[in-house]
C-alpha cells in the first residue's frame, strides 16, 4: 500500500493507564516528537509493523480521563477526534483501560466510543485486577460493547501480537451509541446537526458542549454554536454533569455483566505502608529532600567527567581539524565557530539523561505523585505548584534540563512561572564566576573556627538565587491573568517497580529534543559570538600581531607574554570590544568599565565564558584555568579615574549580583523558546532577569561604594 | 455540612453532592460520584492536599477541592 493510504491509529487512554509503555513496545525506538499545531504539546508519533508485513502510523494522544479537556493537553485529544478532515484524524482508536480500575476507564471508553471512530479497546493490568480480586470477562465484554476486547500486559508485552492481530482484521461497521445523548437536548442537537451539516447526535453535542475551546469549529460554527445555545437557553455544565452520570449508571449496567468479585486479602496493605512512610511529616521529607540530593548530585557531580570528557574531545577535534585544513576564514569558522558551538550542546547532555533518568523512575515507580502532593502547599505560597520542585531543584544544577522539567506540570500558568523562574537558581555555570569573584574580595579567613568566610559567601549567592526565583514566582502569580481554572485532583497510581525500557526511551527522547531543537539556536548565537569576537571594523585585526610587536618591543616579553598580548589587542579591536566601549557608559553606574563590557556580551554564550574572556582581555589568556594568576592579575588592574584597585568589592559583589541574576544563557533561551514554541517568553524572561540583574547590581554598587 | 475536607484519617462517608459545578464535572468523571463511598486515606503534613480512596483508587486534592464534596 503506499504511504498515504497507511492505517492512522491513534492511543487513548487515562493517565497511569500504560498508554506510554503500550507505545514504547509497538513502536520501540521507532518514534518521533513533533508538535500538535498552534499549542505547545508534544506530539508522539511512530511506526509499527503488524503480523501480516503492514506497516500502520500510530499516534500518542496525551493521557486524559474524558474528552472534555481541562488542559491544553487534553484539549489535543478532543480536537483530534473530532475533527474528521484533520491530517490526524485516526482510522482506528485503540482505547488502553486500566482493568484494575474499569468503571472509571471505561467513561472515556464511552465517550471515544460514541463520536462514531472504530474502536478497540485494549485491557491492561489485569494482574493488578485479579489481584484486588476483580475477575473481568473480556469475551463478555467484547460482546456487550460490540467491541473487540483484547487483554494486554503493557509491562511485560504479553498480549500485544492479539493487539496487532486485531488491527489487521478489517472492523466492521461503526455500531451506534452506547449511550445516545439526543435526550439530553434534543431540539438543540437537531438544530445544530441541520445547521453545521452534521449527522451525527454526539458530535453535535460535542460542538455545543465544548464550542469555546473547540478550535475545528470555524468562526462560523462557534456563532452558530453559541446562538443555539442561547436560544434554547441551554446549561451547558449541567447537561454535561447530566451525560457523565448516565454513562456511569449505564457502566455499571456493562460492568455487572462482565465483572466478578472475589473476596481478597488487601493486597494494597504495601502501597498503604508505604504511603504512610513517604508522605510522613518527618520521614517523608526526609526522604524526598534524599532523593533530591542524589539527583542533584548526579547532574552536578556525576555528569562531570563525562562533560569535561566531552569538552576535551571537541578541542581535540577542533585542533585536529584546524591543522588539517588549509588556514583561513572557514577553517577558523569551522574550529572556532562550528565545532565549539556543536561541542557547547553536546556538552549538556550527560545532564539531561542523568535528570530525566531520574525524573523517568520517580514517575514510572509512581513516586512522583507523591513528592508533588508533600510539596503543593509549599510550593502554591508562591504562585508555583507542587510539581515544580524537581525542576527547581534541578536549577542548581543547570537550567537546561531544569526547563525540560516543567514538561509535567500540566496547568500551563504555573508550568510558565516555573519556566520563568528556574534560570534564577545558581547553576553551575555561574560557580567558576562565583569563586573568582569572591576569592578576588572576600577573606579566606574562618567563622567559628570552622565555615570559610568565602564557602559562607558562596552559599549566601545560592541563597539569593533561591530567594530570587520564589519572591519573582510570587510577582509573577499576582501579575498573570488566566483564563484556564487549575485543578489539582491527581490520581496516586500504586507503586510499582519502573520498566527501564521507558526510562531508556524517555532518556534518548528527551537527548534528541535538545539537541535538535534548541540545539540550531545555540549553533546560530555561538556563531555570531565568534564572529563578534573575532572580526572588527577595518584592519587592525590583521595587523594585530605587528602592532604589538612594534609597541612592546622594548618589554623584552616571553613568546608566551607576547602572544596574551596579541590576543588581548584583537579582542581588544574586534566588534565584540566595539561593543563592550559602546555600552560602557550603560554599564558604567553598576562599576563596570569596558573590559568586564567585553565579557558580559561574550559570556552570553555561557556564563563561565566570563573567566576566559577575562583573562585574555588583561593578557594571561594563556593562564588557561588558573585561577591564582587571573586573580593576582585583577587584583593589580587599576581604576584609570580613582587609581585605586579596579576590582573593589563593591564592583566585585555588583558582578556577582549580576551573574546571580543575569540571564547570561544563550542555551537557556534557545530551551525556553523550544519549551514554550515561541519568542515571547524567552523574551519576557530576558527582559525581566537583565533589569532584575542591572537594578540589583547598581543597588549593590552604590551601597557599598 | 459535613464535606470531605472535614474528614479524619481513616473516616469513611458517602458522597451526596457538589458545590462547585465546573470543578463537579471534573470529579464525576473521575468517579467521585453521589452515592459513592469515600475513605480518608493521607491528609499532607500541613493539612493539606488531602488523599481520599474512591472507586477503588487514590485521588488526591487540595482541601479547597475537597470541600466542595458534600458527605451525607
Amino acid at each position: 500500500m503506499p504511504d498515504s493510504h497507511k492505517v492512522k491509529v491513534a492511543l487513548v487512554g487515562n493517565p497511569n493507564a500504560g498508554k506510554s509503555s503500550l507505545f514504547n513496545y509497538l513502536t520501540g525506538l521507532n518514534q518521533k516528537i513533533g508538535n500538535f499545531p498552534g499549542v505547545t504539546v508534544d506530539k508522539r508519533t511512530g511506526q509499527a509493523q503488524l503480523p501480516n508485513g503492514q506497516v500502520i502510523d500510530l499516534l500518542d494522544l496525551p493521557g486524559t480521563y474524558s474528552i472534555y479537556p481541562r488542559s491544553m493537553d487534553e484539549q489535543v485529544v478532543v480536537d483530534t477526534l473530532l475533527n474528521e478532515n484533520a491530517a490526524d484524524y485516526p482510522d482506528v482508536v485503540i482505547v488502553i483501560v486500566d482493568a484494575s480500575n474499569l468503571k472509571r476507564n471505561l467513561l472515556l471508553f464511552t465517550e471515544v466510543h460514541d463520536l462514531g471512530i472504530p474502536v478497540i479497546l485494549a485491557l491492561n493490568m489485569m494482574d493488578v485486577a485479579s489481584q484486588k480480586g476483580l475477575d473481568i470477562n473480556a469475551t463478555a465484554l467484547s460482546r456487550v460493547l460490540e467491541v473487540p476486547v483484547v487483554s494486554i500486559n503493557a509491562r511485560t508485552g504479553a498480549g500485544l501480537d492479539r493487539l496487532k492481530n486485531a488491527l489487521t482484521i478489517p472492523l466492521g461497521p461503526v455500531t451506534p451509541p452506547l449511550y445516545d445523548v439526543l435526550a439530553l437536548a434534543p431540539e438543540a442537537i437537531a438544530e445544530t446537526k441541520k445547521q453545521l451539516e452534521l449527522d451525527h447526535n454526539y458530535k453535535a453535542y460535542q460542538y455545543l458542549i465544548n464550542s469555546p475551546t473547540l478550535p475545528s469549529l470555524n468562526g462560523d460554527g462557534e456563532s452558530i454554536a453559541k446562538h443555539i445555545i442561547q436560544k434554547h437557553d441551554l446549561e451547558v455544565r449541567v447537561i454535561q454533569a447530566h451525560e457523565t452520570l448516565e454513562r456511569y449508571s449505564m457502566i455499571d449496567g456493562i460492568l455487572a455483566k462482565v465483572l466478578s468479585r472475589k473476596p481478597t486479602q488487601e493486597q494494597r496493605q504495601f502501597s498503604n505502608k508505604l504511603d504512610r512512610v513517604l508522605t510522613h511529616k518527618v520521614w517523608g521529607y526526609l526522604i524526598f529532600f534524599l532523593v533530591l540530593f542524589l539527583m542533584f548530585q548526579s547532574i552536578f557531580a556525576w555528569a562531570e567527567p563525562m562533560m569535561d570528557f566531552i569538552d576535551l574531545t571537541f578541542s581535540a577535534l577542533s585542533d585536529f581539524v584546524g591543522s588539517v585544513l588549509p588556514d583561513g576564514i572557514l577553517n577558523r569558522l569551522i574550529t572556532e565557530g562550528i565545532l565549539p558551538g556543536i561541542g557547547g550542546i553536546v556538552v549538556f547532555i550527560p545532564q539531561i539523561a542523568f535528570l530525566f533518568a531520574f525524573i523517568a523512575i520517580l514517575e514510572e515507580s509512581g513516586y512522583m505523585a507523591r513528592a508533588v502532593f508533600l510539596m503543593d502547599k509549599i510550593m502554591r505560597k508562591f504562585g508555583l505548584n507542587g510539581k515544580s520542585v524537581v525542576p527547581l531543584i534541578s536549577g542548581v544544577a543547570c537550567a537546561i534540563p531544569a526547563v525540560m522539567a516543567t514538561r509535567n506540570i500540566d496547568n500551563w500558568k504555573d508550568r510558565i512561572v516555573t519556566i520563568m523562574v528556574t534560570p534564577l537558581m545558581s547553576c553551575s555555570a555561574r560557580l567558576p564566576v562565583y569563586t573568582i569573584l569572591i576569592a578576588l574580595v572576600v577573606p579566606s579567613t574562618s567563622v567559628l573556627g570552622f565555615f570559610s568566610l568565602q564557602g559562607v559567601a558562596l552559599m549566601g549567592m545560592y541563597l539569593l538565587g533561591f530567594i530570587a526565583a520564589l519572591l519573582s514566582a510570587y510577582v509573577m502569580k499576582l501579575i498573570m491573568k488566566m483564563k484556564e481554572r487549575s485543578f489539582f485532583l491527581m490520581e496516586l497510581p500504586i507503586y510499582r517497580m519502573p520498566r527501564w525500557k521507558n526510562v531508556g526511551i524517555t532518556i534518548v527522547e528527551k537527548v534528541k529534543t535538545f539537541v535538535f531543537e534548541a540545539g540550531k539556536v545555540i549553533l546560530a548565537i555561538s556563531i555570531v559570538l565568534w564572529v563578534l569576537a573575532s572580526y572588527g571594523p577595518g584592519d587592525a585585526l590583521t595587523n594585530a600581531e605587528e602592532t604589538v610587536q612594534k609597541e612592546s618591543t622594548h618589554l623584552n616579553l616571553s613568546e608566551e607574554e607576547m602572544n596574551d598580548r596579541v590576543a588581548s589587542y584583537k579582542l581588544e579591536h574586534s566588534y565584540a570590544g566595539y561593543l563592550g566601549k559602546v555600552t560602557e557608559p550603560v554599564i558604567a553606574p553598576l562599576g563596570y568599565d569596558w573590559k568586564i563590557g567585553i565579557a558580559l556580551i561574550t559570556s552570553f554564550a555561557a556564563r563561565e565564558v566570563f573567566v576566559g574572556t577575562i583573562a585574555t582581555i588583561y593578557s594571561v589568556g594563556s593562564a588557561g584555568e588558573d585561577n591564582t594568576t587571573i586573580r593576582q592579575r585583577l587584583e593589580k588592574e587599576k581604576n584609570p579615574k580613582t587609581g585605586g584597585p579596579m576590582f573593589t568589592p563593591a564592583v566585585a559583589f555588583s558582578l556577582l549580583v549580576f551573574y546571580a541574576f543575569a540571564m547570561q544563557c544563550m542555551s537557556t533561551i534557545a530551551i525556553v523558546y523550544r519549551e514554550t514554541k515561541g519568542w515571547k517568553w524567552p523574551a519576557i524572561q530576558l527582559i525581566y532577569m537583565s533589569a532584575l540583574a542591572y537594578l540589583s547590581a547598581l543597588a549593590v554598587y552604590n551601597l557599598l561604594s | 455540612m459535613r464535606t470531605v475536607a472535614d474528614m479524619r484519617p481513616g473516616e469513611r462517608g458517602t458522597v451526596t453532592g457538589f458545590s462547585d459545578q465546573e470543578l463537579s464535572i471534573k470529579l464525576l468523571e473521575m468517579g467521585v460520584l453521589p452515592g459513592t463511598e469515600v475513605i480518608m486515606k493521607i491528609i499532607a503534613p500541613f493539612g493539606d492536599p488531602v488523599c481520599i480512596e474512591v472507586s477503588g483508587y487514590n485521588l488526591s486534592m487540595r482541601k479547597n477541592e475537597a470541600s466542595t464534596i458534600s458527605l451525607l
